[in-house]
């Protein structure tokens, strides 16, 4: 079996400022990566599209990270799946070109990112609706726009973001803003960070400005958003108006992805500010299994300037940790990130608070499917939760719902939610969905694939 | 339906999305080549057979599974293309157990 002092799960920023550093200081590392190149969803195929004018400026940042990371000298696997993880043993099972492989490491971080929360609303599972987050990755890796009329629905920096790329693309969508707090309360729960915060909201605010100077038109407070269609989206109504529609893209923000640190078993906190689950960290990523660290989007959403921040602090660590670094020299290495990550975060509470999600995206009608795999609704999951389904771990015996090809990866949140409300308790009282392994399918070839070397050789 | 912008990424990579050839941009994946083919649902949902096309594109909804150089229900946002790369739409339960 291949060792290795260090493995990362993920080649985003937080991956790659994890291995830079860890390699910086003597470490063997390996980095796999599910992707065909590094740069996590931000700096996506940035080697491909950083010349498209239509996001060459905001992919501009990652080249010289994604250079330096390849310099570094970490073992670098991209299009593999890490499908079994054991935290007691440091053992990674993983998958490629469909074969089936183990790496032992004595120290693992988790920098798997973020997704895009679920956007339940009627009409969702219509084809031709798809997250912001999906347009995104079809322009940076196949430099493709939405054909027709595009409505981009919802709230957040990337609402902002994907407009001013598809509109330079020449595709400008129409913006419905689902956004429910005002500024003015925003700022009142959340106004110190703006000052410290002040280039990253000059950055959205010039981003705003550039979507209305490229001509995207844009309906504020919109309510009740349906999607409509006889077996595509042809048309989106809300409360007091309607458009035709060939593509809708929805986006309600991200949350950590917490699939591999849920399966693992480590400590997680609900995160009101987000309303999503996080996995518990230190200050450096350690988590409470004293093999694995957690670093970027995927131990809470900052961005990926503090996830880079992190994924250096968590590399720091690991060297910490495995004596190639020693206090002093923590502590001065440390210093930087320590100081970037904060600079990073200082808006997160103002945005937290502006684009909190709507109740209703979090609890949808009955009527609106939940669980997209097994066809789900809302009504059902409520009924199943009053009759005695105590969590969604329950809720798979009852309906079904988490244990299609997703494994509840995105019905997971509102299952939860659904059944918190349904039973009157807070969402953080609701037991967690416990993901198993293997996290993504294998074929049973990959696996004896790996079965016939290892008999083998005890032969 | 999306549509391609030659001048930013040339398309180089022939790939058969059901039959029909497709030039796509190097790096794009199997769920791209069916979306910039034209196709706008990819596949049949495998309780209802209702129409399906893919959601996240990165790997997370599983609502591009695909029929991918014969193999099934395979991630189609998660797998690059290469030429001559054979993608099917993929089929709900009710039909492939027919």
């Amino acid at each position: 079996m291949t060792r290795r002092d260090l493995a990362v799960i993920g080649a985003g920023p937080a991956g790659m400022g994890a291995a830079i550093e860890a390699r910086a200081r003597g470490l063997s590392v390996l980095v796999l990566d599910e992707n065909a190149g590094p740069g996590g969803q931000v700096f996506r195929a940035a080697l491909a599209c950083g010349r498209d004018p239509a996001v060459a400026p905001e992919i501009a940042p990652g080249l010289p990270l994604i250079e330096a990371f390849l310099a570094c000298g970490a073992e670098y696997r991209p299009a593999t799946t890490l499908w079994h993880l054991d935290p007691e043993e440091g053992v990674l099972s993983l998958v490629s070109g469909g074969v089936a492989t183990e790496v032992a490491a004595r120290r693992v971080v988790l920098a798997t990112g973020a997704q895009e929360r679920p956007v339940p609303i009627p009409g969702w599972t219509l084809p031709g609706v798809m997250g912001a987050g999906a347009a995104q990755i079809m322009l940076k890796t196949a430099g493709a726009v939405p054909a027709g009329r595009t409505v981009l629905a919802g709230q957040g920096p990337l609402v902002w973001l994907l407009a001013v790329q598809l509109a330079r693309a020449g595709a400008p969508p129409l913006v419905l803003e689902t956004r429910t707090v005002s500024i003015a309360s925003a700022l009142a729960r959340a106004g110190g960070g703006l000052l410290a915060g002040r280039r990253m909201l000059a950055k959205g605010l010039a981003l705003m400005a550039e979507a209305r100077r490229l001509g995207v038109r844009v309906v504020a407070g919109v309510r009740g958003l349906r999607a409509e269609g006889a077996g595509r989206v042809e048309r989106v109504a809300w409360e007091g108006g309607g458009a035709p529609c060939d593509t809708l893209l929805l986006h309600e923000g991200v949350i950590p992805s917490v699939h591999v640190s849920r399966a693992i078993g480590l400590d997680h906190a609900w995160d009101a500010a987000q309303a999503c689950w996080r996995p518990v960290t230190d200050a450096f990523g350690a988590t409470s299994c004293p093999r694995v660290a957690v670093a970027g989007d995927g131990a809470g959403i900052g961005g990926w300037e503090a996830a880079l921040a992190a994924g250096r602090l968590a590399g720091l660590d690991a060297a910490r940790r495995l004596g190639a670094l020693d206090e002093a020299g923590f502590a001065a290495a440390a210093a930087g990130p320590l100081a970037a990550r904060r600079a990073a975060l200082a808006l997160r509470p103002f945005l937290d608070a502006l684009y909190a999600p709507p109740a209703a995206i979090l609890s949808p009608h009955d009527e609106t499917i939940a669980c997209r795999c097994e066809e789900v609704t809302a009504g059902a999951i409520r009924r199943a939760a009053r009759i005695g389904a105590t969590g969604p771990n329950q809720m798979k015996a009852y309906l079904r719902c988490g244990m299609g090809p997703c494994q509840g990866r995105l019905c997971g949140p509102t299952v939860a939610a659904l059944i918190a409300e349904a039973r009157g308790i807070a969402p953080e009282a609701v037991p967690p969905l416990r993901p198993r392994a293997p996290y993504k399918p294998i074929t049973v070839g990959a696996l004896a694939a790996t079965a016939a070397p290892a008999q083998q050789g005890v032969a | 339906m999306f549509r391609p912008r030659p001048e930013a990424r040339p398309a180089t990579v022939s790939v058969l999305v059901e039959g029909r050839a497709v030039a796509v941009p190097e790096g794009a994946s199997a769920a791209a080549a069916m979306l910039l083919a034209g196709l706008i649902a990819t596949r049949e949902s495998a309780v209802s057979g209702a129409p399906r096309g893919p959601l996240c594109l990165m790997g997370v909804c599983f609502d591009c599974l695909a029929e991918i150089d014969g193999v099934p229900n395979r991630q189609a946002c998660m797998v690059p293309v290469a030429p001559g790369m054979r993608i099917l739409r993929q089929r709900g339960a009710r039909e492939a157990l027919r």
